[in-house]
């Protein structure tokens, strides 16, 4: 990994006073220990006119896996085989961005006392990545680095020269030229803002990042457009910490008007551990009719069948109605999230009583499924692939045969209504279908009919004319379609 | 007769016979000696003591208020006793009624016996007993007083309570001389092993009987093999001669040439026999009327025979159950009116069906019992087996046919009804009782912590937290259970090498096995592609009759499990094209198959591993390609300058250099395919076969066998697995593998595997040897330990590798992969075989290096 500062002067002005500002010599090669490697310093071109200086970081890719690592079993139990064969070696990464603020720290903090004059001018500054990976593309590296000053020039890189119909890499080549910025400033940027477009921070984002953050971002990142990408991205997306740094920074504006220092404000932060993502309009339409359909049931044990993160339940939870709610899904980590959305560990013992959650898998039957009086399959049946369809049909209404059966799932008709949807495209990547409202009626009163169901169809969201509405749900009921044939025999007979 | 029996009987002393399974409640007062007498004549762990548990709840065991405590611990402790099927003793007092009832109530529960023996000392004896011992010194003698008063009052009531063995002992010196028998259960015949012919229900067809029983080789009742024939019940009602069949099936019980067990017909007209009110309906008119011409003193024998019927047998050491309506696990060799009455009629739903007939329980799509369990009872048009259990009426009566089942052999042998003698109330239907086998596996099959028992490798364990992984796998991802006969096991890689420069090398691998014992291996080329698994039937139908699926004619799936093709036309087209191969080659037949399980490689990588190879190794690759030209310009306009860099820019240059390696190494994994043109499968193990497993077939004729398959290939489809035979005590011979391995790898080649040449090997002291080890080429090590591991400081630390639990990883997946072709081959349910096919499933999530 590798990256290069150029600038230019007179004999006045000397370029290679760039030496005394980055404090290392430009007749000299040196190198720097890191925790990942070996850093260098050397200067390829220094005279009056133009000085460029170098930093390569040879990354030990070898240590890096082997970091914190060890234990037992061969070592590396949770390592997945990308770290092994990874970019880290060559890409201008986080990596490249604690060597920088190591082997410049003071550069960083604008200190030069052989030059302190020159700290603190802008001075002509060309600074080069030829690997930068960038999430997001050339575009948002220009809407990071723009509105600071910079001019960018940002070419994209080939994945494979072989193989042109891979497409472009992650990686972009970055050229940032500005004559209005203190070199300080410029590593500042770098230092925020290589990890920000990598997007894959190297290490555990401790609590003392944020401090980190605000230092670095100290004058240019409240006031920055893409604060809160930044922000994010560079707290490797840990929420409770974004939280805090967003608190922090807000009382940092707040701190900054009123001329005092933060601490004096900050002072009684409790940051929440959870941020409810904002549910969309549909979901909650969604919920609300399985609501209405459940109290219409009278059920009062009810199974939600592939409940996710729990919103659903927590919903449940709310009405009184629901005397016991029990939450299934095939995912550890949905059931991990949904247990901390309804934060069952500190749930009163009363209210606790009522919710349950628990793996299991509708590809199996499973005995602690049955004698529920209703169980709601929402946007689930469309994440199986066709053919495992009938062993959910099975385990549901043969095997656990809940009173009533409530399944929704996408109206593919609707999609032509979506207008962030590509024609043709499923609107989940894991859905495996998506149906039409002729073949989930197909679907449905088959099933009821092998079963002993009888079922009604309800449309959820706006119900267009033409396509109908986005989401479908049919209501199954046990045993009303065996009435109803009884009533029409008797209807005859009489 | 034990040792101490004939002890008691030199003394007179009573014999009391206990049943093997049964809740034994010793009924006396306090210092009747109950302790003592239990000591002497049951094992320790039998008996659970009162005053044992009101010590255990309450550090006191002569604390009276602890008594409710301590008696729910009893009746636990007892109840998991009996639910394991262990006799049981309660050391209490058990004068009063109440506290009998209780225990009568546990022993119901757990369908077993309850016996009570009453130990009546005179009150003086016990007074002094407990006068003796410094705990019970101040009880009070009304308390003992209490204790003999509700004792007499209770004997005379004992068996109406519902004891069914009932042995008062009186006075101390009957209980000292008495001798404890243990009975065995009427049930219990796991003595017996056979051979056993099981015929289905009869119902009055007295020639079709003849016939059958002929057919199976018995002449006027008896087989000269000495075999048993074993009766299902329902031999009368409904048919022309329920007189002939009773008397054959009574003459042959008689002579000790068949067993028999009731039907509820035959019970049904014992009871009418007996004087009671029945309907004579579902044909037992016809019974009667048939009875009417036999003489009274046959009426008498036909009454005491059904009267003496034992509702079910367990037989064959306990692998075979023989019952009318089939039988639950948990009633197994259990004693009952319960379990006599689900074994005389089953269970049903409590609904009916439109014929107006109980809906039976699909109790056999619940069975995970490892007896086979024999029936009938509900006519079906064919007996197929289901879980382990098979039902054997196929509705004589009804003009079906009549059917027996050979055991051990589980061969089926029937003859068609002569005619129609009886109109079914409604049509013989396959789904009853529970032949679907589209229905879904149960979670208790796979979830949680389990141990799965294998043939090969003893008990293997899956941790919950992996099973939880592979459940989710298993349901969000993978192919149908029923196309997912097996999974393959992980494979480990050559002990680590220390040629100068290699991280891998076939010396090892060599000496590993020269060390295991194994003489000759086989060196097969690894192929660059992803595992594949390909189930291929001869056709639809097959697929239909032996895999129970409608549509697909087998699957292809990943080493998880999942379908290696989205579209499922792709997948049959490639079957197909397999099955071409197959046909052309005239293995069906020379293998007597109608399906087979191939083990391969499917190619190119890029295929299935598109993404990983751009987001991770294209990566590399690209980032690497930019950066080091500046670098190196850099590099080289310092050294221009006159600074001393030489040392970092010859380490660059090496750097760039092994980049470009990588880029070569995974570039070879890569090519363009249109549809299915440049697609191939590299098979090299015929994994399994319609009824036996081929795991332990040698390599070398396994090779035989797929190399014509390949030749006969006209689709390009298959390709050829190159292999060289290493002899691994012969130096010469072990350097010519490692030649081949060199110049193979050197051309780009992934490598190699060694397996031992006998497929199957077990090392002198008995372990199972490794099936197969890799030696991966030095190029390819590149896209699996990064470009740079090479340079020697990084070899050096590389070679540090932790082999062990990848290794014991290999094996144990490798049993469960046996384990799930023999489950297979054997006929055995589909759960069994989905249980071990999951354990490798789950294994696979465990954490070892993934670089190995």
């Amino acid at each position: 990994m590798f990256l290069t500062i150029t600038t230019t002067g007179t004999p006045e002005r000397p370029a290679t006073d760039l030496g005394f500002l980055l404090h290392k010599h430009p007749e000299k090669a040196q190198a720097f220990s890191t925790s990942y490697g070996k850093a260098h310093v050397l200067y390829p071109e220094a005279d009056d006119r133009r000085c460029t200086a170098a930093l390569l970081l040879e990354v030990d890719a070898v240590a890096l896996v082997r970091k914190g690592k060890g234990k037992g079993r061969g070592g590396a139990p949770d390592a997945a085989l990308a770290q092994y064969v990874n970019d880290r070696p060559y890409a201008a990464s986080s990596l490249l961005a604690v060597a920088l603020s190591a082997v410049f720290s003071s550069a960083m903090k604008g200190v030069c006392n052989a030059r302190p004059e020159r700290a603190a001018q802008p001075l002509p500054l060309r600074i080069e990545v030829p690997a930068l990976p960038a999430r997001g593309g050339p575009e948002l590296v220009r809407n990071l680095f723009e509105p600071l000053g910079w001019t960018v020039t940002v070419e994209p890189v080939a994945l494979d020269a072989e193989f042109p119909e891979w497409g472009d890499s992650r990686y972009v080549r970055l050229v940032l030229e500005s004559e209005a910025l203190t070199l300080a400033e410029a590593l500042r940027h770098l230092y925020v803002l290589l990890p920000v477009l990598d997007d894959a921070k190297h290490y555990w984002v401790a609590s003392d990042e944020v401090d980190k953050l605000l230092r670095a971002g100290e004058g240019w990142l409240p006031e920055h457009p893409e604060q809160k990408l930044i922000t994010s991205r560079y707290l490797a997306r840990r929420w409770s910490l974004t939280r805090e740094a967003m608190e922090r920074l807000e009382l940092v504006r707040l701190a900054e008007a009123d001329d005092s220092e933060v601490e004096d404000i900050d002072n009684a932060v409790e940051a929440e551990t959870e941020a409810e993502e904002k549910p969309t309009p549909l979901a909650v339409q969604r919920r609300d009719a399985i609501i209405a359909a459940l109290g219409a049931s009278g059920a009062a044990r009810v199974l939600d069948l592939g409940c996710g993160q729990g919103q659903l339940v927590q919903a449940l939870l709310r009405d009184p109605r629901f005397t016991e709610i029990v939450g299934i899904d095939v995912s550890i980590r949905a059931l991990t999230i949904a247990s901390r959305r309804l934060k069952l560990d500190r749930m009163g013992e009363r209210q606790a009583s009522r919710v349950k959650l628990f793996q299991g898998s509708l590809a199996y039957t499973d005995n602690r499924l049955k004698g529920y009086d209703a169980a709601v399959l929402s946007e689930v049946i469309e994440h199986l692939d066709l053919p495992r369809l009938p062993a959910l049909e099975y385990a549901v209404f043969g095997s656990a045969r809940p009173r009533t059966v409530l399944v929704t799932t996408p109206n593919v008709e609707y999609n032509v209504r979506w207008e962030s949807l590509p024609a043709g495209h499923v609107r989940h990547g894991d859905h495996r279908f998506e149906w039409t409202r002729e073949e989930f009626r197909t679907w449905a009163q088959a099933v009821a009919e092998r079963h002993g169901y009888g079922v009604e169809f309800v449309p959820v969201g706006l119900d267009d004319p033409e396509v109908g509405p986005p989401t479908q749900m049919a209501i199954f009921e046990m045993g009303t379609a065996v009435q109803k044939t009884v009533n029409e025999k008797e209807a005859k007979a009489a | 007769m034990t040792e101490a029996a004939e002890n008691a009987s030199e003394k007179k002393g009573r014999v009391l016979p206990v049943t093997d399974l049964s809740l034994v409640v010793l009924v006396g007062a306090s210092g009747s000696g109950k302790s003592t007498f239990a000591r002497r004549h049951f094992k320790p762990t039998e008996v659970i003591s009162s005053d044992f548990c009101r010590g255990l709840v309450s550090d006191d065991e002569n604390d009276q208020s602890a008594t409710r405590d301590a008696f729910d611990v009893l009746h636990y402790i007892a109840g998991k006793r009996l639910a394991a099927g262990r006799r049981t003793v309660v050391d209490a007092t058990s004068v009063q009624q109440d506290a009998r009832r209780q225990l009568i109530d546990l022993a119901k529960q757990y369908d077993v016996l309850p016996i009570a023996i009453v130990l009546d000392v005179p009150e003086e004896v016990c007074a002094e007993r407990n006068a003796a011992r410094t705990d019970r010194a101040d009880m009070p003698r009304r308390v003992i007083q209490r204790h003999i008063r509700e004792l007499r009052r209770s004997v005379r009531h004992l068996e109406r309570e519902g004891f069914r063995k009932v042995h008062v002992l009186r006075g101390v010196e009957d209980i000292e001389n008495a001798t404890v028998v243990t009975e065995k259960r009427f049930n219990d015949l796991t003595h017996l092993t056979g051979p056993f012919d099981i015929v289905g229900d009869i119902h009055g067809c007295a020639s079709e009987l003849e016939s059958l029983l002929g057919k199976l080789g018995y002449t006027d009742g008896v087989h000269p093999e000495g075999r048993t024939a074993v009766f299902v019940g329902d031999l009368v009602d409904r048919g022309p001669d329920s007189p002939g069949v009773l008397r054959r099936v009574m003459s042959m019980v008689g002579s000790g040439n068949a067993l028999c067990v009731p039907g509820n017909h035959e019970n049904k007209y014992g009871r009418y026999l007996k004087g009671r009110k029945v309907q004579h309906t579902h044909g037992l008119a016809e019974t009667i009327e048939q009875m009417e011409r036999e003489s009274e003193e046959f009426k008498q024998e036909v009454r005491a025979f059904v009267d003496g019927l034992v509702s079910h047998y367990v037989l064959d050491g306990g692998r075979l159950v023989v019952c009318h309506a089939g039988l639950p696990e948990k009633y197994h060799g259990r004693t009952s009116g319960r379990v006599r009455s689900h074994a005389l009629y089953g269970d049903t739903t409590g609904e009916t069906d439109e014929f107006g007939l109980p809906v039976r329980y699909p109790w056999a799509e619940d069975y995970r019992g490892r007896a086979a369990v024999v029936y009938g009872h509900t006519p079906v048009p064919e007996a197929t087996w289901l879980n382990n259990t098979i039902c054997l009426d196929t509705g004589a009566v009804f003009g079906g046919k009549l059917t027996a089942l050979r055991w051990p052999e589980r061969e089926l042998v029937d003859v068609p009804a002569e005619q129609v003698w009886y109109e079914p109330a409604k049509p013989l239907r396959t789904e009853a009782p529970g032949g679907h086998d589209g229905r879904p596996l149960d979670l208790n099959d796979v979830h949680g912590r389990r141990i799965v028992e294998t043939r090969h490798s003893g008990r293997v364990s899956v941790r919950e937290e992996n099973a939880a992984a592979a459940l989710e796998v298993m349901s969000r991802f993978a192919v149908d259970p029923r196309l997912l006969p097996y999974l393959p096991p992980t494979m480990a890689p050559t002990a680590t090498s220390h040629v100068d420069g290699y991280l891998e090398h076939p010396v090892e691998a060599f000496a590993q096995y020269a060390a295991d014992g194994v003489a000759r291996v086989v060196c097969e080329e690894k192929h660059m592609g992803s595992r594949a698994v390909a189930l291929v039937c001869r056709d639809a139908e097959t697929a239909r009759k032996q895999f129970g699926v409608d549509g697909p004619t087998g699957s292809l799936y990943t080493r998880t499990g999942r379908p290696f093709f989205d579209d499922e036309s792709v997948t049959e087209e490639i079957l197909g094209r397999v099955r071409t191969a197959v046909t052309d080659a005239g293995l069906w037949a020379e293998l007597d198959a109608d399906w087979l399980l191939l083990d391969a490689e499917l190619m190119p990588w890029s295929l299935k591993a598109s993404g990983l190879l751009r987001s991770q190794y294209a990566a590399v690759g690209a980032a690497s390609g930019a950066v080091f030209p500046g670098a190196l310009a850099a590099l080289e306009g310092a050294a221009a300058r006159g600074v001393d860099v030489t040392d970092l820019l010859g380490r660059q240059r090496e750097r760039a250099s092994n980049a470009a390696a990588f880029t070569e190494a995974y570039r070879r994994y890569c090519w363009t395919t249109d549809g299915l043109d440049g697609v191939r499968l590299a098979p090299f193990q015929i994994l399994a076969v319609q009824g036996r497993s081929l795991a332990a077939l040698p390599h070398d004729e396994q090779l035989a066998l797929l190399d014509r398959l390949v030749e006969h290939d006209g689709s390009g489809l298959l390709q050829t697995t190159r292999r060289l035979y290493v002899d691994t005590g012969d130096p010469e011979s072990v350097q010519a593998g490692v030649d081949w391995w060199l110049e193979m790898t050197g051309r780009g080649g992934e490598g190699m595997v060694v397996k031992p040449v006998g497929a199957l090997v077990r090392s002198p002291e008995g372990r199972l040897v490794q099936p197969g080890i890799k030696c991966r080429g030095r190029e390819y090590l590149r896209i699996i330990y990064g470009p740079e591991y090479t340079r020697p400081d990084n070899l050096t630390r590389l070679r540090s590798r932790f082999l062990n639990h990848k290794r014991s990883l290999a094996i144990r997946e490798y049993a469960l992969g046996l384990e799930a072709l023999d489950r297979r081959a054997e006929g055995e349910p589909l759960w069994r075989v989905h249980e071990a096919v999951f354990g490798v499933l789950a294994l696979e999530s465990e954490p070892v290096d993934p670089r190995l």
